[in-house]
């Protein structure tokens, strides 16, 4: 055996070239890409934010629209790494060899799997910031502390993106992404306290809810974006290491199982 | 003898129960080329995959320029080029792109890949084609900028598997015509192929695999020399098939395929007047070549793996 598959991560500096690849990629297509990624949230936040604000009024002692802007920031960016990590990988991975052409040269597969990660929450950055502009723009938030949520964000990005190539690495189709999409990530952002309180929930749902990484990401967001310290640090931020942790050993392992068995 | 520059000993390697390489050793020289020709699922493709520590052996040995692979396949890799059967050139990237991304990768200094993309892309063939992107190129163009970017660290070794699969005569002669250039410069290649004219052209040693079981080994002629008689005598036609019953005696072996009879002869000259005299048949009279080798080595039934 090459390598064990349970062995700890073996990262050298040459990940660095991997990711510097995916990011000339997408700097070919980064208008494109950057405008699809914030279309949808721009029009949840029109839609739901305006329209349905209007009705509300108050969540939480917030007009509906920071509420849910603020909210909306951390989907986008989980939304983001984790599309990156599972449709945009598995091109990488499967369909275009081009993690095989790598390996060819001296990078190995521990390398290339930390870099498609680390270029996951990278790119989920990119958006969220892009996201971030247009809130700043349409006078939602003006906090300046909205850019310490920028790192805290990459942290997001990083939970998202492992969990993504953990489902990357038992891929045997696109259509396998559909189901973790509607299965996992749709559900998980109507529990996170994006559109509404979780204290609306049946206690047994909250319970899950308390320990999504999705509502970790939105605790620590949320208070960031508008101009505000966040109630509690180490909770969530404890909740989202678990996930990257956990998610990232879980995808090198299943990853290197798919390459070396 | 100088030392090898890659050496493979009594290499094992088993997926579940099916045994996929057997015992195999080898050894190249530097600026040798070596041929390894074999019918589908003779593991080759494992074989070249086990040299680069991307699939571990069961049992044996794998050294490049001295180093044990996998352990230092890292260090080993700096020095080996890389054309795999199939293309994985970024689809994204132009052509100049891809080799520059794919140096990086080797962890070369930018001013050391910005001289060589030039250089590469003329060795291609591709000097027109510097900012087309591989969706626009030919196939064999493909191939040859695989092979550029194989060339991107200067290796001193490459591997290549089954470079010349899928193209056109014309892309075919000048991928040979690029690698006895490659082999002139001193660098040793591996390679794995179906053709035999190609074998024949290329390689100064060959190696035949059957069923990961090195059954031959030697240089073109030589094993041809070694195995096979010096003529062959194709018989074709309505009236070909009984000709081998009839003729048998005039020749060293026999063999029928579909509707075709091979005659194997040192002295032609007897079975061709004999065969003169039949008008429902033709012949064709040519010396025995790898061709005939391979077939009498492993067989003429069709691998379908």
């Amino acid at each position: 055996m090459l390598i064990s598959f349970y062995a700890a991560p073996r990262i050298t500096v040459r990940f660095w070239p991997v990711v510097l690849r995916n990011l000339l990629v997408w700097r070919k297509l980064a208008v494109p890409s950057v405008l699809g990624n914030i279309a949808e949230p721009l029009i949840t936040l029109v839609a739901f934010g305006y329209g349905l604000g209007s009705m509300i009024g108050q969540v939480q002692g917030l007009p509906y629209i920071e509420y849910l802007a603020s909210g909306s920031i951390a989907v986008s960016c989980a939304l983001a790494a984790t599309f990156e990590g599972l449709y945009s990988a598995y091109s990488r991975m499967q369909v275009q060899k081009t993690w095989d052409s790598i390996m060819n040269a001296p990078i190995a597969l521990d390398d290339i799997v930390f870099a498609e990660m680390l270029w996951a929450a990278i790119k989920s950055v990119f958006t969220v910031a892009a996201i971030m502009a247009v809130i700043f723009v349409l006078g939602i938030s003006r906090a300046p502390t909205m850019l310490l949520a920028l790192p805290l964000l990459c942290f997001v990005g990083v939970t998202f993106a492992s969990i993504a190539l953990v489902f990357n690495a038992l891929a045997q189709g696109y259509d396998f992404f559909t189901y973790y999409f509607t299965l996992v990530m749709t559900p998980m952002t109507f529990l996170s306290g994006v559109y509404f309180p979780i204290e609306q929930m049946p206690g047994w749902l909250q319970a899950i809810a308390h320990v999504l990484p999705l509502t970790a990401a939105v605790d620590l967001v949320r208070p960031l974006v508008l101009g505000q310290w966040p109630h509690q640090v180490w909770q969530p931020m404890l909740v989202l290491a678990a996930y990257a942790l956990g998610g990232y050993y879980l995808a090198l392992v299943l990853t290197r199982r798919r390459f070396f068995k | 003898m100088p030392e090898p520059i890659f050496r493979i000993a009594h290499l094992h390697k088993k997926f579940g129960d099916n045994t996929v390489v057997n015992d195999l050793s080898l050894e190249i020289q530097p600026g040798e080329c070596l041929g390894v020709i074999g019918p589908n699922g003779a593991g080759k493709t494992t074989t070249i995959r086990m040299c680069l520590g991307l699939v571990g052996p069961d049992a044996g040995e794998v050294h490049a320029f001295g180093l044990p692979i996998p352990q230092q396949v890292r260090e080993a890799k700096k020095r080996i080029g890389v054309v795999t059967q199939f293309d994985s050139l970024d689809p994204d990237f132009t052509c100049a792109e891809n080799l520059r991304v794919y140096g990086r990768y080797f962890g070369l200094p930018k001013a050391t890949i910005e001289a060589r993309i030039p250089k590469l892309l003329e060795f291609a063939a591709l000097q027109s084609k510097a900012d087309a992107k591989p969706g626009e190129l030919s196939g064999g163009m493909k191939r040859r900028l695989s092979l550029g970017r194989a060339l991107i660290n200067d290796p001193d070794l490459l591997l290549l598997d089954e470079p010349t699969t899928g193209l056109d005569p014309q892309a075919r002669h000048l991928m040979w015509e690029r690698l006895q250039n490659l082999l002139q410069q001193g660098k040793a290649i591996l390679l794995t192929t179906h053709f035999m004219d190609e074998a024949e052209r290329l390689c100064d040693r060959l190696l035949v695999l059957d069923h990961g079981r090195k059954i031959a080994e030697g240089t073109p002629r030589g094993l041809i020399g070694e195995h096979l008689e010096s003529d062959v005598v194709e018989v074709f036609g309505d009236g070909a098939l009984p000709m081998a019953a009839q003729y048998a005696s005039l020749a060293e072996r026999v063999e029928t395929s579909g509707e075709t009879v091979f005659f194997y002869v040192r002295q032609p000259q007897p079975l061709l007047q004999a065969l003169g005299q039949h008008h429902d048949i033709r012949t064709l009279h040519r010396p025995a070549n790898l061709e005939d080798l391979f077939l009498k080595l492993t067989g003429r039934q069709i691998r379908d793996e």
